[in-house]
C-alpha cells in the first residue's frame, strides 16, 4: 500500500498512479456536495447549461458539515453514504471530475466510468468528522446557499486523508478487505 | 405527586443533546478499546486510532462526533403521578422538548437534517420535529433518553414479516444478511438493536429500544436472548467487512436484542443498525 501526496486539480497521470488501499493526502480545494446539490447540477447538466463549478481535474467531497463555530471555516465534517450519489457520479466523471469522496460502496455504473474517464473513488474515515475537520483551512458556499447543509463549498484543504476505495483499473478495497477477513 | 417544571426540561434536553453530540460516553468507548485490542487488520487499527482521535477533538472542541448529529429522537418515560408546570410560554412537554433540542442544536453548532417534505425536500432549518416516543409508567418518574440517529445507518435498516416456522433461524440469518448487505454503508463498527415479535410497527420500535440499552454490549436478562446476542456478534464479525468496511473482525461492536409477544400467525422481525457513533444519553428528574 503505498502513500501518495497530491494536489487539486489532477492531471491523468496523477490518478493512474493511484491504487485501492492506497492512503491519499490531498492539498488544495475540494467542492463539497450531496443528494440536492447534485440533483440540481444533473438537471443543469440536462438542460445544456453551465454548471456553476469548474469540475475538471477535480474532486467531489460528499459531505453536509455542521455550522462553523465563530473563527473556525468549518464544523464537523466527515464523509456522507455515497452510494446515493451513484446515478450522478458517471455524468460528472464524463465532464472531467477526477474523483469522490465519501464512504460506502459504489455501483457497478460507478466502477465502469472510473475506468473510462479515468477517475477515482476515495473514502475517508465516517464518523471521524472532527478529526478531518482539522485539515480543511477555509470554507466558502460557492452555489445553492439555500440548501443550508447541503449547499456546494469549496474549501480548501491540507493533507486531507484519504484511502483509495476504487481505482481506475477495477481495484476495490472494500471486497478485497472482506475477502481476506471472510470466515464464513 | 412529583411536580417537573417544562423550562427545567426544556433546559435539560439543551444540554442533554449537546453533551450526547460532544462525547462519546465511557461504555461505547471501552467497547472500541477492546475491539481495538483485538482487531487484526491493519486498516482496521487504523480506523479505531481515527476513532479515538476524533472522539478527543470533538469533547475539546465542542465539535459534532460526526457531522451527521442525525434525527433528534426522545424516549420518554413519564409517571402517572407526574405533575408538569407549564411555564415561560411552555404549554406542553412536546413543547419544552422541542425548544430545548431547537435550542441545544443551534447552539451547540449542530446539523440541521430534517426536510418537512419527504418528496418536496425543504430544510426545515431548526432540526424540528423532535422524534418522540412516549410511554406512560406508574409511578413519579421521569425519565428521557436521547439518541442522535444519523441518516446512514438508519437507511441499512430493515423490517421482515417471518412466518413463524422461520424460527431462530430465520431471523438469525436475516439479520446477519441486513448487515452484510450495509457492507461499509452505514459506519462499522456498528451497533446492531434487534426486535422480534410484536407486530409491525412494535418490531421497529423494539430495535431501537435495543439500541437504547446500557452499557453498550449488556446482554438481555432473558438467558436465550443473551446467547442469541452471543451468536448474532460472532456470525457478524466473520463477515470480515471490519471497521469502515476495509477488512477486518470487528464489524459490530455489540448485538441488543428485544422480544416481545406477538400474534399466532406472526413473527415480526427488524433490524435497526447504529454506527460506531453511538450517541445515547439520558437524565431523570
Amino acid at each position: 500500500m503505498a502513500e501518495h501526496k497530491i494536489e487539486t486539480p489532477v492531471s491523468d497521470e496523477v490518478i493512474e498512479k493511484l491504487k485501492a488501499g492506497d492512503r491519499v493526502y490531498i492539498s488544495g480545494y475540494l467542492y463539497t456536495g450531496r443528494d440536492s446539490a447534485h440533483k440540481k447540477l444533473i438537471e443543469l447538466v440536462k438542460e445544456g447549461k453551465n454548471l456553476p463549478i469548474e469540475i475538471q481535474g477535480q474532486f467531489i467531497y460528499y459531505v453536509g458539515p455542521t455550522p462553523a463555530r465563530p473563527g473556525k471555516p468549518i464544523g464537523s465534517a466527515g464523509p456522507t453514504t455515497s452510494y446515493r450519489m451513484d446515478s450522478f457520479a458517471p455524468t460528472l466523471h464524463k465532464l472531467g471530475l477526477k474523483g469522490t469522496i465519501g464512504k460506502g460502496s459504489r455501483s457497478e455504473e460507478v466502477k465502469e466510468a472510473l475506468k473510462k474517464y479515468k477517475a477515482v473513488y476515495l473514502a475517508a474515515v465516517g464518523g471521524a468528522g472532527a478529526l478531518i475537520s482539522q485539515s480543511i483551512e477555509e470554507a466558502e458556499v460557492v452555489a445553492y446557499p439555500e440548501l443550508g447543509p447541503e449547499a456546494i463549498r469549496k474549501v480548501k484543504v491540507k493533507d486531507f486523508p484519504c484511502i483509495v476505495i476504487n481505482d481506475m483499473y477495477g481495484g476495490d478495497l472494500y471486497q478485497e478487505g472482506k475477502r481476506k477477513y471472510r470466515r464464513v | 405527586m412529583k411536580n417537573i417544571r417544562l423550562s427545567e426540561v426544556r433546559n435539560k434536553i439543551k444540554g442533554l443533546v449537546q453533551k450526547a453530540n460532544f462525547e462519546l460516553q465511557e461504555d461505547v468507548l471501552k467497547v472500541i478499546k477492546d475491539m481495538e485490542q483485538r482487531e487484526e487488520s491493519p486498516a482496521g487499527k487504523a480506523v479505531f486510532k481515527q476513532i479515538k482521535d476524533n472522539a478527543q477533538i470533538a469533547q475539546d472542541e465542542k465539535l459534532g462526533l460526526c457531522q451527521d448529529t442525525g434525527l433528534a429522537v426522545f424516549f420518554v418515560e413519564l409517571g402517572e403521578d407526574v405533575k408538569l408546570q407549564k411555564e415561560e410560554g411552555l404549554n406542553s412537554l412536546r413543547e419544552a422538548i422541542t425548544e430545548g433540542m431547537k435550542e441545544g442544536y443551534e447552539e451547540g453548532y449542530l446539523r440541521k437534517s430534517v426536510v418537512e417534505d419527504p418528496l418536496r425536500r425543504k430544510n426545515t432549518g431548526d432540526n424540528t420535529p423532535a422524534y418522540i416516543h412516549w410511554e406512560l409508567v406508574p409511578g413519579d418518574t421521569f425519565k428521557v433518553t436521547f439518541i442522535a440517529k444519523g441518516g446512514g445507518a438508519e437507511n441499512m435498516s430493515a423490517v421482515n414479516m417471518f412466518a413463524p416456522a422461520a424460527g431462530t433461524e430465520g431471523v438469525e440469518d436475516f439479520v446477519v444478511n441486513t448487515v452484510d448487505q450495509a457492507g461499509s454503508n452505514p459506519c462499522p463498527p456498528i451497533v446492531v438493536g434487534v426486535g422480534v415479535g410484536g407486530n409491525f410497527e412494535y418490531s421497529a420500535l423494539l430495535a431501537k429500544k435495543a439500541l437504547l440499552r446500557r452499557p453498550l454490549g449488556t446482554h438481555n436478562s432473558d438467558p436465550f436472548y443473551a446467547d442469541m446476542e452471543k451468536r448474532l456478534l460472532e456470525k457478524i464479525n466473520k463477515l470480515g467487512i471490519g471497521p469502515q468496511g476495509m477488512g477486518g473482525q470487528c464489524t459490530s461492536l455489540a448485538v441488543h436484542v428485544e422480544s416481545y409477544p406477538c400474534h399466532i400467525a406472526s413473527m415480526p422481525a427488524a433490524v435497526n443498525i447504529q454506527c460506531h457513533s453511538h450517541r445515547v444519553l439520558s437524565f431523570e428528574m
